[in-house]
């Protein structure tokens, strides 16, 4: 057993879990929200010379993703070391 | 120098290259052949997942066909993307701590079920040979284009170029040639890319020349674009053409597919550590939307373009024989046509009845630099891309092909008593034979490639995805659970594939389809049946055994993992 107690290893994964839901959420909330479902909406929308929400569906979206990623990475080594899990 | 010779000596430098990186690299057990040991750090990972994923589609073609599609075309951007942050949050790191070599591996032994493992074993060869088959006819034509050598010839050098490396390196090898093919392919993309932005809007990146003023004019280039579709009888270009729902649901698929693909989750196996699979699948998206976010840039510059050469800044159309090079060159590959309707010698390009040119969509990104006028050198350039982007995905897919065959079917199932030599000499002896029969489609391509493509992702999705999620994330999940799930999601969506690409092509219409969503985007209804079908029968079989519970408690932490093994 790599945790101290079966505490600790419900916690750790009740709170890997919640990291994962919120970024999973604003995961979907730039694509397929901004991009998809909110697109004419946001299209009304100015943003330099792009209408909003084609510039989420081409561009934006995908900037996100790669934050979203390396987020979670740092928040997940946190995690680990909090812990006691992680590799070293 | 012509521009021949000069895409002679670039392209052939691009091959010394990877077949001096392939000697270095060579394989020297199973564990070096599969997952290169285990021991690649995560940024050049990262490099290589970026490589393997960038197919000739993304490199050659996906530019052209958001050319073309507009705001639809966002389906590929944002859906051969956001896979990644499924991957790097849901799969990667488990899979790693999980340490086998292959997917099949996991389903296998997750699953406690040599029919799982079975099943996903023929989902995995299928899949990544429908995917082959299109990059060996990538090589093929880039080959036949810029070097001017028979089709066939040209899918001979590359199947070649790619077996030497495969059959010699495995992973190991592929991985440091994906690294170098990364920065060939990126570069070859980036240069005429950054040379049209500066040439229309004065802007260095093409990401924000996209959202910028052109630089004669104070007017936005994605406005003009607009008003020249409308002008011309197409359709808006930053709206929307196929329904919401539909977009939707194609995007989720993809998404999903990407998540599944077994080439890409088999790269998070080659790297030290859990926390390195996290990082890196960050830096193969990161690599990857430097493509993926110029691209869309690139896609508006050549529509903006392409639109003014032919029908000039007055929009009365050209004349056809003073037309530029490129259109001459590249109506010799049929790939441009000219039909004088008015007979008035002029060309001219539009939506409606007054449109006189057939223009293919993959030509794009091949004839921008011509379209541009770039130097010659740019043009080579962008063939060295294109061969490393099909390459470097051939390679990564050859190599789920042969594993699969070598460690799941024949090692885990057929002759489990095998040595560790003998299981690399039949690693190999399979990615022999595998490049020999890509590299035979590759030349007889079956009338349905492109279609097929839809095929790849819709799988993945509606089979590998909802299991692995299930596999890590509901411990008590069972094997008839997810044979059941895997069986149907799989059927549904190939059943309804098949169907309107194959049976009856002419039914293909939005009013025939399941709630308007195109065979592109039932992989997303797929998976949803696979999720329920396997939670249904869960409810009504046992649950999974005590100590499989405990590998997966084992598997959602990273302390302790090992190097990825076989045994």
């Amino acid at each position: 057993m790599a945790f101290k107690n079966e505490g600790d290893q419900k916690a750790y994964w009740k709170d890997n879990l919640s990291l994962l839901f919120t970024l999973l959420i604003v995961w979907f909330v730039v694509s397929f929200g901004a991009g998809i479902i909110f697109v004419d909406l946001l299209n009304q929308v100015q943003f330099f010379g792009f209408k909003l929400g084609f510039w989420f569906a081409q561009q934006g979206s995908i900037y996100v993703f790669v934050g979203l990623i390396f987020f979670y990475v740092k928040k997940m080594n946190d995690l680990d070391k909090k812990y006691g899990v992680d590799e070293e | 120098m012509s521009v021949q010779i000069l895409t002679f000596l670039i392209v052939g430098a691009s091959f010394l290259l990877y077949l001096g990186i392939a000697v270095w690299a060579r394989a020297g057990s199973t564990n070096d052949f599969y997952v290169a040991g285990g021991g690649v750090h995560p940024v050049l990972n990262g490099m290589a997942t970026a490589a393997d994923w960038m197919s000739a589609a993304s490199f050659i073609s996906m530019a052209g066909l958001v050319s073309f599609m507009g705001y639809d075309g966002a389906v590929y951007l944002m859906g051969w993307t956001g896979g990644y942050v499924l991957l790097a949050l849901c799969l990667a790191p488990y899979l790693r701590k999980f340490g086998k070599f292959t997917v099949p591996d996991f389903i296998g032994d997750r699953y406690y079920s040599q029919t799982a493992r079975t099943v996903a074993v023929i989902c995995a060869i299928f899949v990544c040979f429908t995917y082959v088959i299109g990059q060996m006819r990538g090589v093929g034509v880039v080959f036949s284009r810029f070097l001017e050598v028979e089709l066939w010839l040209g899918v001979v050098i590359g199947m070649g170029v790619v077996f030497f490396y495969t059959v010699l390196g495995g992973m190991k090898g592929i991985t440091y040639t994906q690294v170098a093919q990364f920065c060939v392919l990126i570069f070859a993309y980036l240069v005429p890319a950054v040379f049209i932005s500066i040439l229309m809007t004065g802007h260095v990146l093409p990401q924000t020349g996209f959202g910028a003023t052109l630089v004669d004019s104070s007017t936005y280039l994605l406005d003009k674009l607009d008003m020249l579709s409308t002008d011309l009888g197409f359709a808006e270009y930053t709206s929307n053409k196929k329904s919401l729902l539909d977009i939707f649901c194609i995007t989720f698929a993809l998404m999903v597919g990407t998540a599944g693909l077994p080439h890409v989750i088999v790269r998070f196996f080659t790297v030290p550590k859990v926390r390195d699979a996290r990082r890196s699948a960050g830096w193969a998206l990161a690599f990857i939307a430097i493509l993926y976010t110029t691209a869309p840039s690139l896609a508006a510059f050549a529509r903006v373009n392409m639109i003014e050469t032919i029908n000039g800044p007055q929009a009365t159309g050209t004349s056809y024989a003073e037309a530029p090079s490129w259109i001459k060159n590249w109506e010799k590959t049929n790939l441009i046509k000219h039909d004088d309707k008015n007979g008035d010698g002029k060309m001219f390009y539009s939506g409606d009845e007054r449109n006189e040119m057939t223009i293919d969509r993959d030509i794009m990104v091949l004839a921008n630099p011509e379209i541009a006028n770039l130097p010659a050198w740019v043009i080579a350039l962008v063939a060295a891309g294109g061969v490393a982007a099909a390459l470097s995905t051939s390679a990564g897919l050859l190599l789920v092909i042969s594993s699969s065959v070598s460690h799941d079917l024949l090692k885990k199932n057929l002759m489990p008593n095998i040595t560790d030599k003998q299981e690399l000499l039949s690693a190999r002896l399979a990615a022999a034979i595998a490049i020999l029969i890509a590299g035979y489609f590759g030349i007889h391509p079956p009338g349905f490639v492109a279609a097929i493509v839809a095929f790849a992702f819709g799988l993945a999705a509606s089979s590998f995805f909802p299991v692995i999620i299930m596999g890590i994330f509901s411990k008590r999940m069972n094997d008839k659970g997810a044979i059941a799930g895997m069986v149907t999601g799989i059927t549904f969506t190939a059943a309804y594939i098949i169907y309107f690409k194959f049976v009856s092509p002419e039914m293909n219409l939005t009013e025939n389809w399941l709630f308007g969503i195109s065979p592109e985007g039932i992989g997303t209804i797929g998976m949803l049946i696979n999720f329920a079908v396997a939670l249904t029968v869960f409810k009504f079989t046992d649950e999974a055994p005590k100590e499989i519970q405990d590998l997966v408690e084992s598997i959602r932490f990273p302390k302790g993992a090992g190097e990825a093994t076989g045994h």
